[in-house]
């Protein structure tokens, strides 16, 4: 479905993305994990006609972005990080200006606003101006808009950043279903738990280049199944093993506050780049 | 052709809803160049054989389609820096003319409105004039240039503060030494030929002419078209470099 290979872009003399190499099968749920800063956002714009690229090649559904902007974005739907609603317009105005947008005729763009409002279990707030509405609404409203026009692939760009956990975990059912009916799914975030419960797949990117690349269990089991964090007076570490009975004789022989636990996608991340995620 | 008018729609949506503050912002300042240059220091004074306020009008609507159709482009930034929704434009599957000639057709429409309530103005002070198919024309043409030159500006700053001193050093000017309070033919030869190259000199004389009865500018409707399409260009070109 999407196939990136040796992109690059810099701003200035900030080198955003440095070769940066990828692929996402139809039907995945793919999370592109990163810190802030480390490219994620800037691949989203460049996939999306946002932003140029310096070097590189991009194709979805076999369309060479460059080549065939406009059939590419007809393929994409987008949920940008930051809210880009009209605030001035309602809600219904938003989804058929965006139908309008995307060559849909009045009745296609009804029935689609329609059914896309009642997807996100908005139908009730049509007519609502968009600025009267509540950060998780106006999200689900930026998701039944990039839906809006049929895209085989949607890409979200941090989809639940200053969401509170309970909204938080509404969206991500609202992700899931999408996925399982059939659209693939590009997400980028930086919140390790969000990757896990999403994705089967997971891409590392730091500094511009892609670090790790697989399921996440994958990537986790590289570590090890067992991770054990020592306190002591040179500070904080961690240690990994791949069964429990030697985790057990690892804290055993230290003489430290010891914690056991289950190794988990920042553990493989942290060990990958030496940075920790925020 | 939809998405033109995807962009068109949206930007007449916003204008409805505002439609009773921006009439009001459209009249004051008209309003106060009426009272001040119109009738408290032009009441005694003829120009070109008329009372100064019917010299004024037409010059007027010709500066309020300039201002209003530039204004655009202080929409086009709050879209773009603030909003953000310019990015649904950028990342949607329409050719740059579609958006340029969608947001130039809406500045259009606002200057339209805006000379509209000049002439209303004027009528209620007593200014009685033909205004017929020149005199809109020349307006359109006019409003139609500075919507492009305003499309093509806010694709062109960088950020929201940029769009001030545009204002400030092209409009401001251009509304003072545009030919909209006095006439151009009165000032030495260097003056009045550095003022011709301004679109707004151009659009003050034909619709002068037009609401005076007299002959048509050919030359100035075309140095308009020119200036339209050298300014639409500038903008579709400048759509592409907006990203990033």
């Amino acid at each position: 479905m999407l196939r990136i290979e040796n992109l690059a872009k810099s701003f200035g003399p900030t080198q955003a993305l440095r070769g940066l190499s990828l692929t996402v099968g139809r039907g995945e749920l793919f999370a592109f994990l990163g810190p802030n800063g480390a490219g994620k956002t800037t691949t989203i714009r460049i996939l999306n006609g946002l932003s140029r690229l310096d070097s590189g090649k991009a194709m979805i559904d076999g369309l060479d972005i460059g080549a065939k902007p406009l059939a590419v974005k007809r393929q994409c739907g987008l949920v940008a990080q930051h809210t880009n609603l009209d605030g001035e317009l309602t809600v219904w105005e938003n989804l058929d200006l965006h139908g309008r947008l995307y060559g849909l005729g009045r009745s296609e763009r009804r029935r689609r606003a329609q059914e896309h409002l009642d997807y996100v279990e908005m139908a009730d707030r049509a007519k609502s101006q968009v600025k009267t509405l509540s950060g998780g609404l106006k999200r689900r409203l930026m998701i039944a808009r990039a839906l809006m026009h049929g895209p085989n692939l949607l890409f979200l760009d941090e989809p639940t950043v200053g969401l509170d956990p309970a909204i938080r975990r509404r969206i991500w059912a609202l992700i899931k279903k999408i996925n399982q009916d059939g659209v693939t799914v590009f997400l980028t975030t930086h919140y390790i738990e969000e990757a896990e419960f999403l994705a089967f797949r997971v891409g590392f990117i730091n500094e511009g280049r892609l670090v790790a690349d697989g399921p996440p269990q994958a990537i986790m089991d590289d570590l090890g199944q067992w991770a054990v964090d020592t306190y002591g007076p040179g500070g904080h570490a961690t240690s990994f093993f791949a069964e429990r009975s030697d985790a057990g004789s690892f804290i055993q022989s230290q003489g430290l506050a010891c914690s056991v636990r289950r190794v988990n996608l920042e553990d493989a991340f942290l060990s990958l780049t030496g940075r920790r995620l925020p | 052709m939809t998405a033109l008018l995807a962009v068109y729609l949206r930007e007449m949506l916003i204008l409805r809803r505002r439609l009773g503050r921006q009439i009001l912002a459209m009249g004051v300042s008209p309003l106060l160049y009426v009272l001040t240059f119109g009738l408290a220091l032009g009441g005694s004074v003829q120009v070109a054989g008329r009372g100064y306020l019917e010299f004024l009008i037409p010059g007027l609507a010709a500066m309020s389609s300039m201002t209003q159709a530039f204004a655009m482009a202080g929409e086009i930034n709050v879209a773009r820096f603030y909003l953000r929704v310019f990015e649904e434009f950028q990342a949607a599957p329409i050719p740059r003319i579609s958006y340029v000639l969608g947001e130039t057709l809406a500045g259009l429409t606002r200057a339209m409105l805006a000379i509209a309530i000049v002439l209303a103005l004027g009528y209620l002070f007593g200014v009685r004039l033909y205004y017929g198919p020149a005199f809109w024309a020349a307006l359109a043409l006019n409003a139609f240039a500075f919507a492009s030159l305003a499309v093509a500006m806010a694709m062109l700053v960088k950020t929201h503060a940029d769009q001030a001193l545009l204002n400030n050093f092209i409009i401001t000017p251009m509304a003072f030494l545009g030919g909209t309070f006095f006439p151009l033919e009165s000032l030495p030869g260097w003056a009045r030929g550095a003022l011709n190259l301004l679109p707004l000199s151009h659009a003050s004389k034909a619709a002068r002419n037009a609401a005076f009865g007299l002959g048509t500018p050919l030359h100035s409707y075309a140095y308009l078209a020119l200036a339209g399409l050298a300014f639409l260009l500038l903008a579709i070109w400048a759509v592409s470099k907006a990203r990033d």
